[in-house]
């Protein structure tokens, strides 16, 4: 059974990961928007 | 489009808790491997949408190179960089399912090598679009993906080319399942397949906001230049 869970542990370890740094690069893109607006 | 996200990304994860019940709950347990088989409905729908994913990736790359349209090209790098996501998880579900069932983590076997080079033309793809600052760059990525994606029906067949410690299909080659594993199965597939497609567009969404972004700040170096004359 724990080989079961660390495959699905895994999956989703990796997914989440993914996910935060599509948000992190998101948040900077849009800081970076307001830096140009602000100009 | 873009009000439809939130809700379709709340209905992809309902019916991704929904597949998880059904592949750890509902399908019955394999008689020779045991509850370790389990870790089939995510290695092989994984397997699926990374396959899928690098398709596209492939079209938007022949789209790219006729039309040089930056759209398609930013749906060409986020169907690339999903698309090694869920590679990447197939190549760490693969050993861990492998481990109890063959003995071994790895071996270098054809579908199982393959697979790390298919791995491998795509972190190459990504690292290219990342590091090369030639504005030749989305051309060369794109031959490269086009290059790329003949590894994928050698993945594919390579099952039947080659002797190989990977298994052949049970579905559709003289085999049978159990319905409910059938059914487990494809709930699976359809939820990674649904779950793939909505990061891919959440990065291309993201990709066309950096290319705006920095057409806005070419633009401002442009004026700060005209305005120092």
């Amino acid at each position: 059974m724990s080989y079961l869970y660390a495959a699905y542990i895994a999956t989703w370890v990796i997914h989440i990961a993914y996910l935060g740094s599509l948000v992190s690069r998101y948040s900077r893109l849009r800081r970076e928007i307001e830096e140009l607006k602000n100009r | 489009m873009k009000r439809a996200f939130p809700i379709l990304a709340i209905a992809t994860v309902i019916f991704l808790g929904y597949a998880t019940y059904q592949a750890l709950v509902v399908a019955p347990t394999e008689r020779t491997m045991g509850d370790v088989q389990r870790i089939f409905y995510y290695h092989v729908s994984s397997a699926w949408t990374a396959g899928l994913l690098f398709f596209i990736n492939f079209v938007a790359s022949i789209v790219y190179l006729a039309r040089r349209s930056q759209k398609v090209d930013a749906l060409a790098l986020a169907s690339a960089e999903v698309g090694v996501v869920f590679c990447t998880i197939v190549l760490v579900t693969g050993p861990i399912w492998a481990r109890p069932v063959w003995g071994i983590w790895w071996t270098w076997d054809m579908r199982l090598t393959l697979t790390l080079v298919l791995w491998l033309i795509y972190v190459s793809y990504l690292l290219l679009r990342r590091f090369s600052s030639s504005g030749q760059t989305p051309v060369m990525a794109a031959v490269l993906a086009i290059f790329g994606t003949l590894d994928m029906p050698l993945v594919y067949f390579s099952i039947w080319f080659f002797r190989t410690q990977h298994p052949q299909p049970v579905m559709g080659n003289g085999g049978s399942i159990d319905p409910r594993m059938l059914h487990a199965f494809f709930v699976n597939l359809i939820a990674f397949t649904c779950f793939g497609l909505l990061v891919c567009w959440a990065r291309y969404r993201l990709e066309v906001l950096r290319q705006e972004v920095e057409e806005m700040q070419a633009l401002e170096s442009l004026l700060e230049v005209r305005s120092s004359r």
